[in-house]
């Protein structure tokens, strides 16, 4: 019982063919190709899934993909070029296996869009939905708040 | 990246390179198994045993296999046309590739469906059903010594250790390894010990967690076959399926890009047999990729039970230990009867003890398999070791650091096995500890409900041996480096080591070197990356290859009459007449060891010592029980840091994980064996909000002298010293001691209650 659907992804207008049980990440991954939103607790407790939806980020393997009909969806590889978040956490080593990275660099930035110098408890709640195994959690705060520099002063 | 080739005379050891994969990481385009897909593929979905213990009589997959999009449903039975003898493990050949007579945990992998749409095949298992003739089942550990429900009716040793070999066909017992150490007299030292301490710990069952769960994906034709799998140990995995399939390892391939996280969990075979078994039955690719929830099914971290006696002159000086452990290995050994020995010899503690005697019992239960995780049991003795020493030390009056150094092992000295002490910087660590923590200066002890108080605690873990890692340097004709090794880059950063040490011998930037991805095809022979073994042994070989490949360059250069410092593309230039040819250097490391007696006793038990300490600053709510950690400290020896801010990283990061297993982490089973809290939302991991806010993390200044460039491992040593330290906190804070993991709430509250 498949439909087509259009969005925009990433900038670009869309359509792909869903099944009403797929959600944004099974989309992305088997008709776009796009591999940063990741499935793992699924439940949609660790971040490891999050996409962003007119701009709100959200757990895309919970998020049916019927539902971003008409929507814009925004995924890490939004940005050809690094940002200065991806800067930041390259420079901080905010992580280690790369896998939940994706998940807080787009939270990231969205806690930079709302508080462009956040203080380290600010951050500790914005992000606390999101989970590092490895538990990068003191290096990616450095790395938030290096980001929000770079962004306060671009070059 | 630059990725130009960049003569350097700057040190590459001791810089902090960022990450080589950093921007593939970063950008979210890092190769993980999990993005895999090949044309024609299958995905697995596992159906499970719901009890414990029983015999299989029937299992009925006709519903499943009439769903429409179902390719196949296959059974233990099935799997026999490809193997005969579909048991693997690496210390025994215990667990089968899906059941076969008996299911032996809730949770074991019975049934597979294959579909192209893993939701088919995830609907489809919902269909099978399967009768079991239930047996009794045993759960608890010391339970299993004397219980009448036997997990395993015979044990089957692999044979490739021979120490183990002597529990070949044994019936009627649970005990996979029982490993003694005697050193003097412990008995004898006990009774004449003026005062005598005996105290029981326990440990709970807990699981990796790794955020990329486990995925493993076969591809064959008739004479060969590849495997892409997230796994620690790839050229394990090779030698296994050859040994199940009977095929000369050239056949078979083993390819693994990056880890999201291993922990342990990545070992040996945990997918790899099934779905290579998979593919051979359907000639078509096969992935299965496990959900969180089944990671739990499929490997956790041994529950403990440790009773630990000591014997204390008045003045304070340990005189001798009597240790009792008894691991939780659930249903299938896995490594856990290495576990059992390889850390079970250091039990007494990084102490100076004349009469030792240590038991250490590796035990088969009915829950789901126990392997290594962070530490390889060393989390489980230290919690014991350093719990029962600060209670010693406060009961007889004594400063906690004052007694941990009037006991600590001296450089020289000999360990419980004999083995003297070298290069391990305990003295130093605790030192450095006390000082980072003003062990001196009073804190402030609180008031009402808000209690404070501070601990210590330290270990130390020796290396697993004997192991071998080879590895090769190939130098390009335009001068650039690319490494070849086995050695899995899970998110420790092995990768960008073993870099920095091939660009240091080399004297290039270690950012422009390319270290190729585990391959088995391609990259030589290495162990396994665990048990923090791989800056050691993998950077030993990666060193020796580049010194090779450096020799063969400087013949070169007399060979053509070049002048020593001629560039390397004139090299091959002069030599071939064009850009042509490369240099191909091999490194074979293995250390010497000396396996134990029967007594345990070695006078080279260990390539080296990792030394881990962390002290730790409380807050204690005594109405609510509530634990916070205030202050967090660790201190180690790493000997040199290859990469000081990759070092710094792995001891915190180790540090938080322990902080989940001591603080909250727990598996939860019913009586049935049933675990009741298989998922993130009821299994708590350490978030933001759990990490204290003040962490510092050193790396005292020391050097592993047999180690490539002074290094050695520091991925498990912020790990050791977490739990004890917050138990030696707690009773320094509100004067209860709490004596099993995690440290809830509810235990703190209990335990106040109780006082």
């Amino acid at each position: 019982m498949r439909r087509t659907i259009q969005f925009r992804l990433n900038g670009e207008a869309v359509e792909a063919q869903v099944a009403p049980h797929e959600t944004l990440v099974e989309v992305l991954q088997e008709s776009f190709g796009l591999y940063g939103a990741r499935e793992s607790c699924g439940q949609g407790l660790c971040g490891c899934c999050t996409l962003l939806v007119d701009g709100t980020a959200v757990s895309g393997c919970l998020y049916l993909a019927t539902l971003v009909e008409g929507r814009e969806v925004a995924s890490i590889e939004e940005n050809p070029e690094p940002d200065a978040v991806q800067e930041a956490f390259v420079e901080r080593s905010a992580f280690q296996c790369g896998f939940c990275t994706p998940g807080f660099v787009l939270m990231t930035r969205q806690l930079l869009d709302e508080h462009p110098d956040p203080d380290d408890d600010t951050i500790r709640h914005y992000l606390a939905g999101n989970l590092c195994r490895c538990a990068a959690y003191p290096e990616i705060i450095e790395a938030v708040k290096l980001a929000a520099r770079k962004r306060r002063n671009p070059g | 990246m630059k990725r130009a080739t960049q003569a350097t005379e700057t040190p590459q050891v001791g810089r902090s390179v960022p990450r080589l994969e950093s921007w593939l990481k970063v950008t979210g385009k890092a190769e993980y198994v999990h993005n895999l897909r090949l044309p024609g593929m299958l995905y697995g979905k596992i159906f499970r045993s719901n009890i414990a213990h029983g015999r299989i009589k029937r299992i009925d997959v006709s519903a499943a296999q009439a769903l429409a999009g179902v390719y196949r449903v296959v059974t233990g039975q099935d799997i026999r046309k490809i193997v005969p003898e579909p048991y693997y493990g690496p210390a025994f050949h215990d667990q089968p590739i899906l059941a076969l007579d008996k299911v032996r945990y809730v949770g074991e992998p019975v049934a597979v469906v294959l579909a192209s749409d893993p939701h088919v095949a995830e609907e489809a298992v919902h269909l099978i059903s399967a009768e079991y003739e239930e047996l009794p089942a045993v759960y608890d550990e010391v339970e299993a010594m004397t219980s009448k429900a036997i997990v395993h009716d015979a044990l089957k040793p692999a044979g490739t250790f021979p120490d183990l070999k002597y529990l070949k066909g044994k019936t009627n017992t649970n005990i996979a390894l029982d490993f003694r150490l005697r050193r003097g007299d412990a008995g004898k030292a006990l009774k004449g010990a003026e005062r005598v301490f005996e105290h029981r710990f326990r440990t709970q069952q807990v699981m990796h967690t790794p955020l990329e769960p486990l995925v493993s994906v076969a591809e064959s034709t008739e004479r060969s076959l590849t495997i892409h799998t997230a796994s620690q140990s790839p050229s394990f995995v090779r030698i296994e399926i050859a040994r199940l399939l009977g095929w000369p390892e050239n056949r078979i391939r083993v390819r693994v890009p990056f880890l999201g996280g291993g922990f342990g969990a990545k070992l040996y075979i945990k997918l790899e047999a099934l779905v290579a078994v998979l593919s051979l039955l359907t000639k078509k690719p096969v992935k299965v990729s496990l959900t969180m929830e089944e990671q739990f099914f499929t490997i956790t971290k041994h529950a403990s039970t440790f009773r630990i006696r000591s014997g204390v002159t008045k003045g304070g000086r340990l005189v001798a230990r009597d240790c009792e452990v008894w691991w939780n290995g659930g249903a299938y050994a896995d490594i856990g009867p290495r576990v059992t020995q390889k850390s079970g010899f250091t039990a007494p503690g990084p102490y100076d003890v004349q009469d030792v005697s240590i038991d250490s019992y590796a035990l088969y239960t009915n829950l789901p398999p126990a392997g290594a995780l962070r530490g390889f049991g060393i989390p489980q003795l230290v919690w014991a070791y350093e719990s029962h020493t600060d209670m010693i030390a406060r009961e007889m009056g004594i400063d906690p650091i004052e007694f941990r150094r009037k006991n600590l092992l001296r450089e020289g000295r000999p360990q419980a096995t004999g083995t003297l002490m070298k290069d391990a910087a305990l003295e130093k660590v605790l030192e450095r500890l006390s000082v980072l923590m003003s062990w001196e200066k009073p804190i402030e002890r609180g008031s009402g409900s808000i209690r404070r108080g501070r601990g210590i605690a330290i270990g130390f873990k020796a290396c697993i041996a004997n192991t071998t890692s080879l590895a090769a340097v190939n130098i390009n004709a335009d001068g650039s480096v690319t490494v070849y090794t086995s050695c899995v880059d899970m998110g420790q950063g092995s990768d960008t080591a073993m870099a920095q040490i091939a660009a240091e011998v080399l004297q290039v930037a270690a950012e422009s070197v390319t270290v190729v991805h585990s391959d088995t095809d391609v990259t030589p022979f290495d162990m396994a990356t665990l048990g923090s073994r791989s800056l050691f042994h993998s950077g030993n070989a990666v060193k020796l290859a580049a010194e090779d490949a450096l020799q063969k360059i400087v013949q070169l250069k007399k060979e053509l009459s070049l002048p020593a410092d001629a560039a390397i593309a004139d090299v091959f230039r002069k030599k071939y007449g064009m850009r042509a040819g490369s240099v191909t250097g091999t490194g074979s490391f293995i250390p010497p060891y000396t396996p134990p007696d029967e007594n345990g006793q070695t006078d080279n038990a260990t390539p080296f010592w990792m030394v881990g300490a962390s002290g730790v600053e409380v807050e204690v709510d005594t109405e609510t029980g509530r634990v916070k950690v205030t202050r967090l400290v660790n201190v180690a020896d790493v000997g040199t840091p290859i990469n000081p801010r990759v070092v710094e990283t792995q001891l915190s990061g180790g540090a938080i994980m322990q902080l989940g297993f001591s603080l909250f982490e727990k598996m939860l089973f019913d009586e049935g064996g049933q675990l009741r809290n298989a998922s993130l939302a009821e299994y708590k991991i350490p978030g933001f909000l759990d990490v204290p806010e003040n962490i510092i993390n050193e790396a005292v200044v020391a050097e592993q002298r047999n180690g490539p460039f002074g290094g050695k491992g520091v991925g498990e040593t912020a790990t050791f010293g977490v739990s004890p330290a917050i138990a030696n906190a707690i009773h320094d804070a509100v004067g209860v001691r709490l004596t099993e993991l995690p440290m809830t709430p509810e235990a703190v509250f209990m335990a106040l209650q109780k006082k």
